[in-house]
């Protein structure tokens, strides 16, 4: 049943996992949303449907990202340049 | 020139951690609290691997003067983009009392060792706040220094730097070899995801003691006491001006 996609699906279940640490709510709030989202999906079988929610997810993993790094500007900025 | 580049990483606690200080005042609890790898030293490894995709330079390697922990923050680096990595192992009292003099002393000695064209740090760090490394490390290489860069060029064997002033911005042109210090507006660092950390887990980080270097790391500060910031006074709400005017004359500060 192995779908060739299988493998770029685990791995952005990893990435988002391993950014998910940092989240401001909790590692685990977010852990236990990206496992639910995940299971939602199980069953979609269509390529360009999987390629579709694979790209969603590398959204959500952008957006971590960016979020991380201006919640640290903003607190650097803060911290150190007087407005 | 060798078209290698030096990079200062240090590992301080999370910036978003919430500080405690020890019971006995003597310093801040470290056990257990979240460590990462500075804010602006993240900068400066960004700006070092920006360089190396223009092809301006060859090799970035990045170091980190601690205890085995100073490896992690080594293995981001190398995530981030960094080649090879130089671990100076600095354990117990030494790591206690290890300031920007002897880390400073230390960069010099592996910056002429590597023979770095370029040294670039953070402008500091965020659990001492020195701003002293950068500039004490040039001094020691007697070589230019750019600090507070918020934007650098390389031409031809010259650096161009933008400094962030108090007046504002300025510019410098310096000859290299030199010291650059990182500021908050140098770059966007990225993040070390997870794929570039598993690359980064083949990248060589070397040992090192600050004896080899033939740096002497005794400290000539002491550390007499540690104490929280006071606390903030609750505000009050006054309904009128003259309410106002009372209350400061109350408070003697009219």
């Amino acid at each position: 049943m192995a779908n060739p996609l299988r493998g770029e699906v685990v791995r952005l279940y990893k990435n988002l996992l391993y950014l998910g640490r940092e989240y401001p709510k909790g590692g685990d709030y977010f852990r236990d949303r990206l496992r639910s989202a995940f299971s939602k999906n199980k069953a979609v079988q269509d390529q360009e449907q999987i390629k579709a929610l694979i790209a969603r997810g590398e959204f959500v993993a952008r957006e971590l990202e960016a979020l991380y790094y201006l919640r640290k500007y903003r607190a650097m900025k803060k911290r150190y340049y007087e407005e | 020139m060798s078209g290698r580049v030096l990079v200062g990483v240090k590992r301080v606690i999370d910036y978003a951690v919430k500080i405690r200080v020890k019971p006995d005042n003597s310093g801040v609890v470290t056990d257990g609290v979240k460590h990462s790898m500075n804010p602006f030293c993240e900068i400066a490894v960004e700006e070092a691997v920006k360089l190396k995709e223009k092809k301006l330079i060859k090799e970035v390697v990045a170091v980190s003067c601690g205890p085995q922990q100073s490896q992690e923050t080594i293995r981001t680096a190398l995530a981030m983009g960094a080649d090879r990595g130089i671990h100076v192992e600095v354990t117990g009292k030494d790591y206690d009392t290890l300031g920007p003099l002897q880390v400073s002393k230390i960069l010099a000695a592996l910056a002429k060792k590597e023979e770095a064209q370029l040294v670039i740090l953070g402008k500091q760090a965020i659990d001492d706040d020195c701003n002293q490394t950068g500039q004490m490390t040039a001094a020691l290489l007697d070589w230019p220094q750019g600090t507070f860069a918020s934007e650098v060029s390389l031409e031809n064997d010259k650096v161009k730097v933008v400094r962030e002033i108090d007046g504002g911005l300025e510019t410098i042109k310096i000859s290299t070899p030199a010291v650059l210090t990182a500021d908050l507006r140098l770059n966007t660092p990225r993040y070390a995801t997870l794929p570039n950390i598993m690359k980064a887990k083949k990248k060589k980080i070397a040992n090192v003691k600050p004896a080899d270097l033939g740096v002497d790391l005794t400290s000539r500060l002491e550390v007499l006491r540690v104490d929280e910031p006071p606390q903030r006074q609750a505000g009050m709400k006054v309904e009128t001006v003259d309410d106002l005017v009372v209350k400061l004359k109350d408070a003697g500060k009219v």
